[in-house]
């Protein structure tokens, strides 16, 4: 048991010093740190899936438990932002990749992170649908009304005739980037997909403690 | 002034008793409610003691007083409260009873409970006068006449403001209509847009002085008139179209001092109307008015702060606004020095909260107004996400525009935008706020945001970890921040301490992180709140102990214009407080106001210039503002005639400088005095009063004399000797005076009739005036010709400057008697003033510890022994033996002009004995000592007429 835990160190520190090279934001301490806590969550995990990586449903938990996030569609979309290779799990890789952005990232990447999250369906545009479908909750039913749903109708094309700069209808990487460069509010424009200051912090601390006994 | 108050208020026959007339019944319970609840509404107007106490017949008992604060004492009973000679300030000993303030009366008025109309009733016909004083003091109180008066007092001094403008378009407002009766048919403005100084005019026009354009609809004449108000008045324009659809304006008329006066030139029919219309014709009297003093002032306040929307007592009663309502408000703006203009520029400027204009909003609404709403109402029900998508969208709106600021406000959107600052969501916060800062350049947009409480929220944010939300909430406060009430709140809720911690940063790192220049946005942003905060005196005082002084002088070494203008606009505003500007010049600030003089910035630069203004009083500044070597930059300035603020202040900084004599030198070496005469002409009063007051002091060095009458000054001088504003006429009579004591000038001077001007001056109220008058006269009879055929050739001037002797001011007895010994040089001049009692009055005096009084008090007496039995009449009233003690001052000069008294009172035996009875032997003895040869020679004289005096006594006794 001694053994393996060792050789396990031996290997998380090899696998951090090969991250740490390609991701920005983190160093080799840090890198370690988030693949200790990968392994542990992985550890929490059967052991058929765990040989895949991080499975949807213990994500989801980590979002909504350790970021505060609530919307289903919204943590589910991160999940997929988070999972490049779209293979459902979330390797050690997408991993630290993934939280690079989440955590430290940059105005442009997280710029390129939401609009991946808002890219529902992965074509390279933000459409009026999807855009209904992720504010669909964001404005009290006026019930009296004929058509309760017009609110929302009327946000979506407030917000499409705010971004579509080029006018065609949908809202494409760089009419998103552009409008957010303008106006950094609108960065979490369809919904809440980063973590706010107080938790980042939070997390971090928690994370990158140096770890005890060692 | 008879014609006020007296003539709507129905007297009984025989005038002391008011009529029971329904009328009357109305006023007093008018009075009576206004009283009654004076103390709660203004209780630090309450505070102030009348200037005289009300008396009356009252039918009150000590055993009325039960409230805690009175002391009652068998039948009588005093308030426990005292002024500082230690009376009581309400007194009671039945049944006469006097009160002191506000306060005590709303006091006594709620102890008399029946009694109270009988009370206010028997109170009023204590003393007429009170009437009006009281009407007077409600008007401007509960009445929005307090805009009135002020805003229609302004074009007085000469000049209109975008106050007085909006103000008397407001008033115009009220007389067009549809009816038989109206006076107008319309008035709008050509631009809705206000900017922040409160002018309509574009920028461009606003630099020629412009505040707004106007389009009136009369009766009577062709169907447009356009109208320009500036500055410097209105008149009335051609509008053609120029190249590329701008509209020039051409200037068409002459200019009228205000609206009123214009229309009444333009349109007969509006003339007639304006005058059968009560409430406009007496605003109109007011205006045509020049002069208003006070002849009683029964009570004064400095902020008449609050105000109500209640001009039904106003236009019921359709009282005449008397001289004396006016003088209530004009008395708190006394004219003169470094101080006062402090005053005018803090609280002034968009002080007073404007009445809503809700009901103009027009009917045809645009369609921004539906936009709105509809976001506003989405606004109400919207998640996060949806409120910042439809933050974002209003932001898009054109907000500096009037239309959608009131759109805002009228569809409930300042409550929803300020209940987000309490949500925990930051980025709803900034969003919201982001509106708010632009919005909030609304005066209006304001006064709701105060009201609903936003202010408290922001200043809580203030101690948000996240800078940009901490920044745009100072931004926002200080927008708000434009009206007294507003920075009262501010300061209540301890925002002047978290504004001063935000200023905590290093303003000129060399390499600076992003979280630095984000600290030093965060500063800049709270230099700007606490800019606006500082036009409040309670302000300037918790900015200071909040550690405000030190943070500001480390940001006045920023480089960066944005940081400098708010960080200097503050010190500048704080400067009429002696403690800033003992801390501008021991910390080190001079010499950055100084380097900052030279800046490429205007506004700067004026900020720099006004706050040396202040601050030069004191001599040291002076001293380093020469050391610093900013008398050139300040000389440099005058060269930017067109901006007229940056030229007042540059004007008033040179004149408190000049106060130094090594500083004028310079000033004489960079040529400042041959500008500064330039400025004599066309010059707003403001530049005016600090330019005259620098060659005044110029001309202290008598090589500056000829200077100022090289190149040209002497003449428009003199023509200043004609206007009106005090603060002026106290300056123009200093230099005049200092003029004449050369005599190639006093050629000029007479030429021009300048002593005559002088001695109307000597009518003039303003103590300054008079004395500063008394004492140019001084030099213009000692170097005129035939001065005393000319003093004569005054019609009524002897007995005018003789009577000025009953004046309670030292200052101006002392200049008085000083130019009373100059007229009595000459013979029959002397017989006149004898005749209109000159001995007695002067005589009268005498009792004085006042050292330069005594001083030309005893010039005046030596010089007025010379005619008849003066000489003896001195000693019948009582002079003698108080100039005998004159003799101890401690002052020399005091001695000479006593002892030259005391020779020509020697020559009256009784007043030989009188001196000797006083012991003045052995004071004369000293004297004698003395090494001024005129002092020893009149002393050795006056004991040499005592002495022989007591030969011929001794030589008649013993034969």
């Amino acid at each position: 048991m001694q053994k393996m835990s060792a050789m396990n160190r031996k290997l998380i520190q090899n696998l951090a010093e090969t991250l740490c090279k390609q991701v920005k934001h983190f160093d080799k301490r840090e890198t370690e740190c988030l693949i200790r806590l990968f392994s542990g969550l992985l550890g929490e995990q059967a052991e058929r899936r765990a040989a895949h990586g991080l499975d949807r449903v213990r994500f989801r938990n980590i979002l909504h438990n350790t970021f505060g996030m609530t919307d289903d569609m919204m943590m589910d979309s991160v999940f997929r932002a988070f999972d490049k290779d779209n293979d459902t799990y979330i390797s050690v890789k997408e991993w630290v990749e993934g939280l690079s952005v989440f955590l430290r990232g940059a105005l442009d990447e997280k710029i390129k992170f939401c609009f991946d999250v808002y890219n529902l369906h992965g074509d390279g545009y933000i459409s009026r649908e999807e855009m209904l479908q992720m504010l669909k909750d964001s404005l009290i039913r006026q019930p009296t009304e004929e058509d309760p749903d017009e609110g929302i109708k009327d946000i979506v094309e407030i917000a499409l005739k705010k971004m579509d700069h080029d006018h065609d209808g949908k809202v494409s990487y760089s009419d998103f980037e552009k409008t957010v460069k303008d106006e950094n509010l609108l960065l979490e424009a369809f919904g809440n997909c980063l973590p706010d200051a107080k938790s980042v912090l939070a997390f971090e601390q928690h994370a990158f403690q140096e770890p005890h006994g060692h | 002034m008879g014609e006020t108050f007296s003539r709507a208020i129905q007297w009984s026959s025989d005038a002391d008793q008011l009529e029971n007339s329904p009328l009357n019944n109305d006023i007093l319970t008018e009075i009576l409610l206004f009283t009654e609840d004076f103390d709660d509404r203004y209780p630090k107007e309450a505070r102030i003691l009348f200037r005289e106490p009300l008396q009356w017949k009252t039918s009150l008992e000590a055993a009325d007083f039960t409230s805690d604060i009175y002391d009652t004492r068998g039948e009588a009973a005093v308030s426990l409260e005292c002024d500082d000679n230690r009376s009581p300030l309400l007194q009671l000993s039945p049944p006469d009873i006097t009160v002191h303030s506000f306060y005590h009366l709303s006091n006594l008025l709620q102890l008399s409970k029946d009694k109270t109309m009988k009370e206010i009733r028997a109170c009023l016909e204590g003393d007429t006068l009170i009437v009006h004083a009281f009407i007077a003091i409600l008007l401007l109180l509960v009445n929005e006449l307090y805009f009135c008066s002020v805003c229609v007092f302004l074009p007085r001094e000469g000049r209109l403001s975008p106050e007085a403008v909006n103000t008397e378009v407001d008033l115009l407002k009220r007389f067009c209509g549809t009816g038989e009766n109206r006076a107008l048919k319309s008035v709008s403005y050509t631009s809705d847009y206000v900017f922040s100084n409160g002018c309509r005019s574009p920028p461009w026009r606003q630099m020629d002085g412009e505040i707004c354009s106007l389009i009136i609809e009369t009766c009577d004449t062709e169907p447009t008139l356009f109208i320009t108000c500036s500055t410097s008045g209105v008149f009335f324009d051609e509008r053609i179209n120029g190249e590329g659809g701008v509209n020039y304006y051409m200037r068409k008329s002459e200019l009228y001092k205000d609206i009123i006066t214009l229309l009444k030139n333009m349109s007969p029919h509006f003339a007639v109307a304006a005058n059968e219309q009560g409430f406009f014709y007496n605003v109109l009297l007011c205006m045509d008015s020049s002069h208003f003093y006070p002849e009683k002032i029964l009570w004064e306040s400095t902020s008449p702060s609050v105000c109500l929307k209640d001009i039904k007592l106003w236009a019921s009663l359709n009282i005449n606004m008397s001289n004396r309502c006016i003088c209530v408000c004009m008395h708190s703006k006394s004219p003169g020095g470094a101080g006062d203009f402090s005053e005018s520029s803090s609280e002034d400027e968009e002080d007073e909260e404007q009445p809503e204009r809700r009901a103009e909003i027009p009917t045809d609404l645009p369609s921004e107004y539906w936009q709105i709403q509809k976001l506003v109402k989405y606004l109400k029900g919207a998640n996060q996400t949806a409120t910042v998508i439809v933050l974002c969208a209003l932001r898009d709106f054109n907000l500096v525009q009037e239309t959608c600021q009131l759109a805002i406000r009228d569809v409930g959107g300042l409550e929803v935008l300020i209940n987000l600052l309490d949500t925990d969501d930051i980025r709803c916060k900034i969003g919201s706020l982001k509106i708010l800062k632009e919005i909030s350049c609304n005066s209006q947009i304001r006064q709701t945001i105060a009201d609903l409480g936003g202010l408290q929220t922001m200043v809580s944010i203030l101690d948000s970890p996240d800078k940009e939300l901490k920044g745009l909430a100072a931004e926002t406060i200080a927008n708000v921040a434009k009206f007294r009430r507003a920075r009262r709140t501010v300061r209540q809720h301890g925002g002047i301490k978290r504004l001063v911690e935000l200023l905590d940063c290093v303003p000129n790192g060399v390499s600076m992180s992003a979280e630095q220049e984000r600290d030093v946005e965060v500063a800049r942003c709270g230099a700007l709140a606490l800019w606006s905060c500082s036009k409040s005196t309670r302000n300037k005082e918790s900015i200071r102990r909040a550690g405000g002084i030190p943070l500001l002088a480390r940001l006045l070494k920023s480089s960066q214009k944005n940081m400098l203008i708010p960080v200097v606009g503050t010190l500048q505003e704080c400067a009429s407080e002696k403690s800033y500007r003992i801390a501008i010049q021991t910390e080190g600030m001079i010499e950055d106001l100084v380097k900052n003089l030279s800046c490429d910035n205007q506004e700067l630069q004026m900020h720099c210039a006004s706050a040396i203004f202040k601050c030069a009083e004191d001599k040291h500044t002076r001293d380093l503002v020469r050391q610093y070597e900013g008398l050139k930059p300040l000389v440099m300035l005058l060269n930017e005639a067109e901006n007229k603020q940056l030229l007042a202040a540059t004007t008033g900084a040179i004149w408190k400088c000049s106060i130094s004599l090594e500083n004028v030198a310079k000033f004489q070496e960079y040529k400042a005095l041959e500008i500064l005469v330039g400025l004599l002409k066309d010059q707003p009063e403001e530049v005016l009063v600090n330019v005259v007051g620098a060659l005044a002091e110029c001309a202290q060095i008598s090589e500056n004399l000829a200077t100022i009458r090289k190149s040209g000054g002497i003449q428009p001088l003199v023509n200043l000797l004609t206007g009106t504003n005090q603060a002026l006429l106290g300056n123009v009579t200093r230099a005049v005076g200092a003029c004449a004591t050369d005599p190639e000038n006093m050629v000029i001077i007479d030429r021009l009739d300048g002593v005559r001007l002088l001695w109307s001056l000597l009518k003039n109220p303003n103590p300054e005036v008079q004395a500063n008058a008394a004492w140019a006269i001084c030099p213009c009879i000692e170097n005129t010709k035939d001065a005393g055929e000319m003093v004569r050739s005054f019609v009524g001037g002897l007995e005018l400057i003789v009577n000025l002797l009953k004046s309670q001011n030292k200052a101006v007895l002392a200049s008085v008697c000083a130019a009373i010994a100059k007229i009595a040089k000459d013979v029959e001049n002397l017989a006149v003033i004898t005749d209109h009692g000159v001995v007695p009055m002067l005589a009268n005096l005498t009792n004085t510890g006042d050292d330069k009084l005594r001083r030309y008090l005893a010039e005046a007496i030596a010089c007025c022994c010379k005619w008849g039995s003066n000489c003896v009449s001195f000693g019948e009233a009582g002079a003698v033996a108080p100039l005998v003690h004159y003799l101890r001052s401690k002052d020399p000069s005091v001695h000479q002009a006593t002892a030259r008294a005391l020779f020509e009172l020697s020559k009256d035996p009784n007043n030989c004995i009188t001196m000797h009875e006083n012991g003045v032997v052995k004071l004369l003895l000293i004297m004698i000592g003395s090494t001024d040869e005129i002092l020893q020679e009149a002393a050795a004289s006056c004991v040499a007429n005592i002495r022989r005096l007591a030969l011929a006594n001794d030589k008649a006794k013993y034969g």
